[in-house]
């Protein structure tokens, strides 16, 4: 062995180590990158709860509001309505809402605090578009013998006047309910649970 | 030799000693020998390419006046269809240019398929040309956003809220995507970005690569034999014709064919019908509702069928989880087509007609998935897209079997 002689071994070592730092090195250098498509804070600033007039709706209308960024719906039922959720239970996928995104007082068929207005976050829980309004019994799309629902453009999903999601379509999930409060009979705060109530 | 010429040469032996100029030309294009059997179907590649720089061309001009914000995006867009002068047309170049982009490169893929040109040794072509088809169809999506219509943004909202099925981390991806809790000018920004300076750099480099990886091994042709195995004394395969001046003729015409397909459209119907341009991409983007109908520009219509046709939970998964996972193997599944296919003759010319009718009954299958996209969904059309999403994946999972049960018929030594 000469002294001119190639350590091939130390050779691959510091090839090796060089190559594992570099590449550590690379990839805290690409934390930054990454993190700038996190939303920013200016992004999660804007979602401030937002407050909503219940006394004009009339039975069997629906109001929609803006809460961070998406539709949220308040639709009062009428008696028929509520009578009928009770009756869904066959062709409902979860009727008693224990899958989907929701305050505990919504663990029920009738979704809400009072049983007449329902508040919904009007997105279809498949891939993110918001269902149309179908409040007539027998509508053409929900099938004859529904008696009104929501049904989503995009992917053909069907959820009854509870935002609950009809057996064998693709939304996997029932339609989320927000976290609100009510203020006095006629307001409602959308974006935020009253003392004690649970998420 | 007159002045000019002389001069021009003494350029061209300048450049040449600096810089490889005459290799690169004969290699490339002069002194490169293709298949003299090349027919109808070999025009996409190039025809792909030409799109390609008008794509390029005409996206560079839309940028000097279009901006990538909420608030102004729809209107800059309307801005140039109405004030800029000529607006309207580097527009309608570009949007028509996209749906020619896709209906050449699925020729140019079916080309492929039927005469077997990712077997061995070119399946590095075909993986690098899934690659930018992949590449390809993220450009068209991520653009699809920029001018902030109705369908741009409920389109948007559904292909990112995919990402949402996948477990665990699913939710976390697709807020990471937007940048954002809904689609919003954020993640308008992003897109801007990526559809004008990510994307088209990594299409121009993998196109690059795809042309390399030909060259390097030579091109197929319609009967799938070997042109290098026959080669007259100085090297040259007798059945292959240097690509200029042969293939440079006769491509011209073909550019010229597409220039006059390209024109009718641009210049009588620029929407086609709605295809090209949706309608309801005239209005602007509300996040509080979603149009009526929604469907994707037709070039994902298959794609978007099969995520739609499930809608059955099995095996302890959601239907929407399924969705996704179909609809990706869908369009990764192209990219094992080299080591699915057990047969012993690469073209269709040659092979039985138990591939023939695979073949078929593949692309009916996709046509009609690519047409049932278009509609809104009824029980009777999940049906039918349920049958044709099987039938699609049968021809990948089957291919192993029926290619090598298959009949083939004897190859020709030359080509014919």
């Amino acid at each position: 062995m000469t002294v001119d002689s190639t350590d091939i071994e130390r050779r691959q070592f510091l090839t090796g180590t060089a190559a594992v730092l570099g590449g550590l090195g690379a990839g805290v250098a690409a934390i930054p990158f990454v993190s700038t498509f996190q939303p920013s804070e200016r992004a999660k600033a804007i979602g401030a709860p937002v407050e909503a007039n219940i006394d004009q709706i009339e039975p069997g209308q629906r109001v929609t509001y803006k809460w961070r960024g998406k539709p949220v719906w308040i639709i009062r039922r009428t008696e028929e309505q509520l009578a009928a959720l009770e009756q869904m239970r066959d062709i409902l996928a979860d009727p008693d809402s224990t899958s989907s995104v929701q305050p505990e007082f919504a663990e029920n068929s009738w979704r809400s605090l009072n049983q007449e207005y329902l508040v919904l976050v009007g997105i279809c829980t498949h891939l993110g578009c918001s269902p149309s309004f179908r409040p007539l019994a027998g509508d053409v799309v929900m099938g004859a013998d529904s008696v009104g629902g929501f049904y989503c453009p995009c992917h053909g999903s069907k959820f009854d006047l509870s935002g609950r999601v009809y057996a064998g379509v693709p939304a996997p999930t029932n339609m989320d309910v927000p976290p609100y409060k009510f203020l006095n009979e006629s307001r409602i705060l959308i974006g935020e649970l009253a003392e004690g109530e649970g998420a | 030799m007159s002045k000019v010429v002389k001069n021009l040469t003494g350029l061209r032996d300048w450049v040449d000693a600096r810089f490889p100029l005459m290799q690169l030309w004969n290699e490339h294009v002069g002194q490169y020998y293709a298949p003299k059997n090349f027919n109808f179907w070999y025009y996409f590649g190039v025809l792909s390419l030409v799109v390609l720089v008008i794509q390029i061309v005409t996206g560079i001009w839309l940028v000097m006046n279009y901006k990538p914000d909420a608030e102004f995006a729809f209107a800059s867009v309307e801005y140039i269809m109405r004030d800029v002068d000529w607006g309207w047309l580097i527009r309608y170049m570009h949007s028509t240019g996209a749906s020619f982009f896709f209906i050449v490169i699925y020729l140019h893929m079916f080309r492929g398929i039927m005469y077997g040109s990712y077997r061995k040794p070119r399946e590095l072509i075909w993986v690098l040309g899934m690659c930018l088809y992949l590449a390809l169809m993220a450009e068209a999506f991520f653009g699809y956003l920029l001018p902030w219509g109705q369908m741009s943004y409920w389109g948007a909202q559904v292909i990112i809220s995919l990402f949402g099925a996948i477990p665990v981390v699913g939710e976390t991806l697709s807020l990471w995507i937007r940048g954002d809790y809904v689609v919003s000018d954020i993640t308008l920004n992003r897109f801007f970005a990526f559809h004008v300076i990510a994307l088209p750099f990594a299409i121009a480099g993998l196109v690059l690569l795809h042309i390399l990886a030909l060259h390097h091994v030579g091109s197929n042709n319609p009967d799938g034999i070997d042109i290098k195995a026959n080669k007259d004394p100085a090297g040259k395969p007798l059945d292959g014709i240097p690509f200029h001046p042969y293939y440079t003729i006769k491509d011209a015409p073909a550019i010229v064919g597409l220039l006059i397909l390209m024109s009718i459209v641009i210049f009588f119907a620029p929407e086609m019908g709605g295809y090209f341009l949706e309608h309801n991409n005239f209005v602007p983007a509300d996040p509080l509702k979603t149009p009526e109908h929604i469907a994707p520009v037709w070039y994902f219509t298959p794609f978007y069928s099969i995520l739609r046709a499930n809608t059955i939970n099995f095996f302890m998964v959601p239907a929407k989880l399924w969705g996704v996972i179909f609809m990706g193997l869908g369009t990764m599944a192209f990219f094992l087509l080299p080591w699915l296919d057990r047969g012993k003759v690469r073209s269709i010319r040659y092979r039985g007609w138990i591939y023939k009718t695979a073949l078929s009954i593949f692309v009916v299958s996709f046509l009609i998935l690519g047409y049932l996209g278009l509609l809104p969904p009824t029980p009777g059309r999940t049906a039918v897209a349920q049958v044709c999403t099987i039938l699609y994946f049968l021809f990948f999972l089957l291919m192993p079997f029926y290619t090598k049960w298959d009949k083939t018929k004897p190859v020709p030594e030359r080509v014919t």
